[in-house]
C-alpha cells in the first residue's frame, strides 16, 4: 500500500505541482539547481577570500553526499521504492578506492569505473530479489541487504575489518595530482554533481522516466496499458546504485579513510532524511536537502555536544508539519502550489 | 562436538527467545496500526537502562525489574500519545523518517542521562551458578531463567492473543482495524493498550539482558535490525511467525558462527575457511531471509488478506 501512498498526487504537492505545471515547475527547479551549481562554483575563491579554507572541505563532503542523495532520489523520489540500504553502495565505492590502492591501483578513473562495475552488479543482484517484495518489506530487505555488505566489510579483516583502513595519498586523475589539492578534489566533485544532475534530468524526462513515474503513480495502470515495471524499477535502481558508488569514490578520497562505518543503517537514513528534507521526485530538491541536512549538521554539532537532540527533534518536526520539503516550501512561498 | 552443539543450540534458544520478546511488540504494532517503529529497539535499551537504574537503588535485581517494567509501559503510552499517533495515517516513509529522528533523541537522551560509558548490572546471587545438563556440560542458571521467563511470556501472549477478548479484538484489529471501529470499538485505547504492551515487552528483554550484556547507548539499534530480520522471515503481523522466525533466527546465527566454520575447514584448506567463515557467519541470518523471501515475498505465516 505504501508503494502508491508515497507519492499520491493528493498528498504530495511535489508531485501535485509537477502534474498541474510541468514546464514552469521545472523551469523553476532548473534555475535553483543552476544558481545553487553557480554558489558551490564560486566558493573556494570566497572561503580564500574570507581566510576560512576549511569551508572547502565541508563543501566537498557536502557535494559528494548531494550525489548520493540525488541518486537514491532516483529510485526513492521517481521510483517511490523505499531504499533502506543505500549507503551500502557508498561503502563498496570507498572500498574500491582502498583496495585497488593498495594493488597498486591508484587512479581515480580506474577505479570509478570499477566502483561503478561492483556497485551496478550489487544492485542488480540485491535488486531483483528486493523487487520481488512490496512495501515494508522492500524497505526492510533492502535494510537487510545494506547490513549484509556492512558485515562483509566489517570481517574483511585484510582491510582493517571495524577499524577501517587509512589511505596513504588521494588518487591521481589521470596521472596528475589534481586530487592532492583540496579544492581540485572540490571541483572534481562539483563537476560529477553536475554531470549527475543533467544525466539524471535527462533520465527522468526520457520515456524510461516516465515509465517510472507512471508505475509510482499508479503500479496497477501502468500495467493495464501494458508496461511490467520490474524491468524498470530495477534499472533504475541499477542506475541509483552505480552513482552512489561514484560517490563512495569521492568520499574515500576526501576523508582519505575507507571503513565499513560509511555503510551502517543509520546512514542510509541520513541518505533518506536528506531526500525527504529536500523535497523527493526533485532532483533539485535532493542537492538541497543535502545541502540543509549537513550544514544544520555542521552548525548543530559546533554549538552543541549532544546536537543529536534538537536535531532529532527537528526531523520528528519536519515530517509531522511539513509537506514536499525544502522544495515544496520554496514552491508554496513562490506560488506554485495553489 | 555434541556437547558444543548442544551448549550453543541453548545459546542460540535464548538469544532467539529474547528476539522474539523484541520482535512480538514490533510485529503487533505494525500488523495491527500498519506503523513501522524504528525506535522500538531503544524501548529495549531504555528497559535495560531502567533495570540498570532501579536495580542499583533498590540494591535488588528483582526488585529493579518489577519498577522498570510499569515505568517501560507508561513510557511507551506516553511515547504513543505524543508522537506514534500522530503517524498512523501517514505513509511508511514518514513513519521511518519519524521514528528515525526519536532514536536520535532517545539514544542521546540515555547518553545525557548516564552518559556515554556502558553500566553493568550484576547477576543475582541466587541466579549466578550453572547447573549440570548432561555429562560435564553445564548451563549458567541465568540464561535458563531467560529462556523459561521468555517461553513464559510467549505462552502469556498466546493465551491473550487466542483466548481472551482483548485479543480477539487485537485479532480483529490486525485483520480489518476500520471496520473494528466501525463496530464500536474504542480504536485508539486498543492502539495505546498495544504500544504500551509492545513497549513493555522490548523494555522486558532490555531488562533480561542487562546482567548479562553491557548496557550502553545504541545497543538497541543493532537488535532492532535482527527483530526486522525475524518479522519479515515470520510474516509482518504474525505473532506465531515472530516466534517460530526469532528461534530459527538465533540458532541459526549462534550455531552458524560456531560450526560454520568448522564444517567449511572439511572443504577448503583451513586459512581459506577461516577467512569465509569469518565473512559469511554474519551474514548467514540476512542470507536466510533473503532466501525465505525469494521463496515466499511475504514470510513464512503471511497475515490473511495481505497481498
Amino acid at each position: 500500500m505504501s508503494q502508491s501512498a508515497v507519492s499520491d498526487p493528493a498528498v504530495d504537492p511535489a508531485v501535485a505541482a509537477d502534474a498541474r505545471q510541468p514546464r514552469l515547475a521545472s523551469r523553476g527547479a532548473l534555475v535553483a539547481a543552476l544558481i545553487l551549481f553557480a554558489i558551490f562554483a564560486a566558493l573556494p575563491p570566497a572561503a580564500t577570500a574570507a581566510g576560512d579554507p576549511f569551508l572547502v572541505v565541508t563543501a566537498t563532503r557536502i557535494v559528494i553526499y548531494a550525489i548520493a542523495a540525488l541518486s537514491l532520489d532516483l529510485v526513492l523520489g521517481y521510483g517511490a521504492m523505499v531504499s533502506f540500504g543505500h549507503a551500502a553502495f557508498l561503502g563498496i565505492g570507498a572500498y574500491s578506492v582502498a583496495i585497488l590502492a593498495s594493488l597498486g591501483i591508484g587512479d581515480v578513473v580506474l577505479q570509478a569505473v570499477v566502483a561503478v562495475a561492483v556497485s551496478a552488479l550489487f544492485a542488480l543482484l540485491t535488486g531483483a530479489i528486493s523487487l520481488r517484495t512490496k512495501g515494508v518489506y522492500f524497505i526492510m530487505i533492502t535494510l537487510a541487504f545494506g547490513q549484509m555488505a556492512f558485515f562483509f566489510f566489517v570481517s574483511l579483516s585484510a582491510y582493517g575489518g571495524d577499524d577501517g583502513v587509512t589511505l596513504y595519498s588521494r588518487s591521481t586523475l589521470l596521472g596528475t595530482s589534481a586530487l592532492e589539492s583540496d579544492v581540485g578534489l572540490y571541483y572534481t566533485a562539483l563537476v560529477v554533481l553536475v554531470a549527475a544532475f543533467f544525466l539524471l534530468r535527462t533520465v527522468v524526462a526520457s520515456r524510461f522516466g516516465r515509465v517510472l513515474r507512471g508505475t509510482r503513480d499508479n503500479a496497477v495502470r501502468m500495467q493495464a496499458i501494458g508496461f511490467a515495471p520490474f524491468p524498470y524499477q530495477l534499472t533504475a535502481y541499477v542506475i541509483a546504485g552505480a552513482l552512489c558508488g561514484i560517490a563512495g569514490v569521492l568520499l574515500a578520497n576526501q576523508t582519505e579513510f575507507v571503513s565499513p562505518a560509511y555503510m551502517t543503517w543509520q546512514r542510509s537514513g541520513e541518505l533518506i532524511v536528506m531526500v525527504v528534507l529536500g523535497g523527493m521526485g526533485t532532483l533539485t530538491g535532493a542537492i538541497a536537502g543535502a545541502v540543509g541536512y549537513l550544514a544544520l549538521e555542521n552548525v548543530l554539532s559546533s554549538m552543541w555536544e549532544h546536537w543529536h537532540l534538537p536535531f532529532g527533534a527537528l526531523i520528528i518536526l519536519l515530517v509531522l508539519y511539513t509537506r514536499g520539503g525544502i522544495a515544496g516550501l520554496v514552491g508554496r512561498i513562490f506560488g506554485a502550489r495553489p | 562436538m555434541t556437547n558444543l552443539l548442544l551448549l550453543q543450540a541453548l545459546n542460540g534458544l535464548q538469544f532467539g527467545i529474547l528476539l522474539f520478546l523484541v520482535a512480538a511488540g514490533l510485529t503487533l504494532i505494525f500488523g495491527i496500526m500498519d506503523l513501522i517503529n524504528l525506535a522500538h529497539g531503544v524501548l529495549y535499551m531504555v528497559g535495560a537502562y531502567l533495570t540498570a537504574t532501579f536495580t542499583a537503588v533498590t540494591g535488588d535485581f528483582f526488585l529493579g525489574l518489577a519498577l522498570a517494567l510499569p515505568t517501560a509501559l507508561v513510557f511507551g503510552i506516553v511515547l504513543e500519545r505524543l508522537i506514534f499517533s500522530q503517524l498512523y495515517d501517514r505513509d511508511h516513509l514518514e513513519q521511518v523518517l519519524a521514528t528515525f529522528g526519536l532514536i536520535l533523541i532517545l539514544n542521546e537522551g540515555v547518553k545525557m542521562i548516564w552518559g556515554a560509558a556502558p553500566l553493568s548490572v550484576p547477576v543475582p546471587d541466587i541466579l549466578s551458578g550453572s547447573v549440570p545438563l548432561v555429562g560435564p556440560l553445564r548451563y549458567p542458571v541465568f540464561r535458563i531463567i531467560i529462556i523459561v521467563a521468555g517461553l513464559l511470556t510467549a505462552l502469556g501472549l498466546w493465551v491473550l492473543v487466542a483466548r481472551t477478548r482483548v485479543g480477539m479484538l487485537l485479532r480483529a484489529g490486525a485483520t480489518n482495524a476500520p471496520m473494528v471501529s466501525a463496530l464500536g470499538v474504542d480504536v485508539k485505547r486498543l492502539f495505546m493498550l498495544v504500544f504500551g504492551l509492545g513497549a513493555m515487552l522490548a523494555g522486558f528483554a532490555g531488562a533480561m539482558v542487562a546482567p548479562i550484556l553491557s548496557v550502553e547507548p545504541g545497543m538497541g539499534d543493532s537488535i532492532l535490525i535482527l527483530t526486522f530480520v525475524v518479522i519479515v522471515i515470520g510474516g509482518v503481523g504474525s505473532i506465531r511467525g515472530a516466534f517460530v522466525a526469532a528461534i530459527l533466527v538465533g540458532v541459526v546465527d549462534t550455531v552458524g558462527r560456531t560450526f560454520g566454520p568448522i564444517v567449511l575447514r572439511s572443504l577448503m584448506e583451513p586459512a581459506a575457511a577461516a577467512q569465509t567463515g569469518r565473512t559469511l557467519a554474519p551474514m548467514l541470518i540476512y542470507i536466510l531471509m533473503a532466501v525465505v523471501l525469494f521463496a515466499r515475498p511475504s514470510g513464512l505465516f503471511p497475515k490473511k488478506g495481505a497481498a
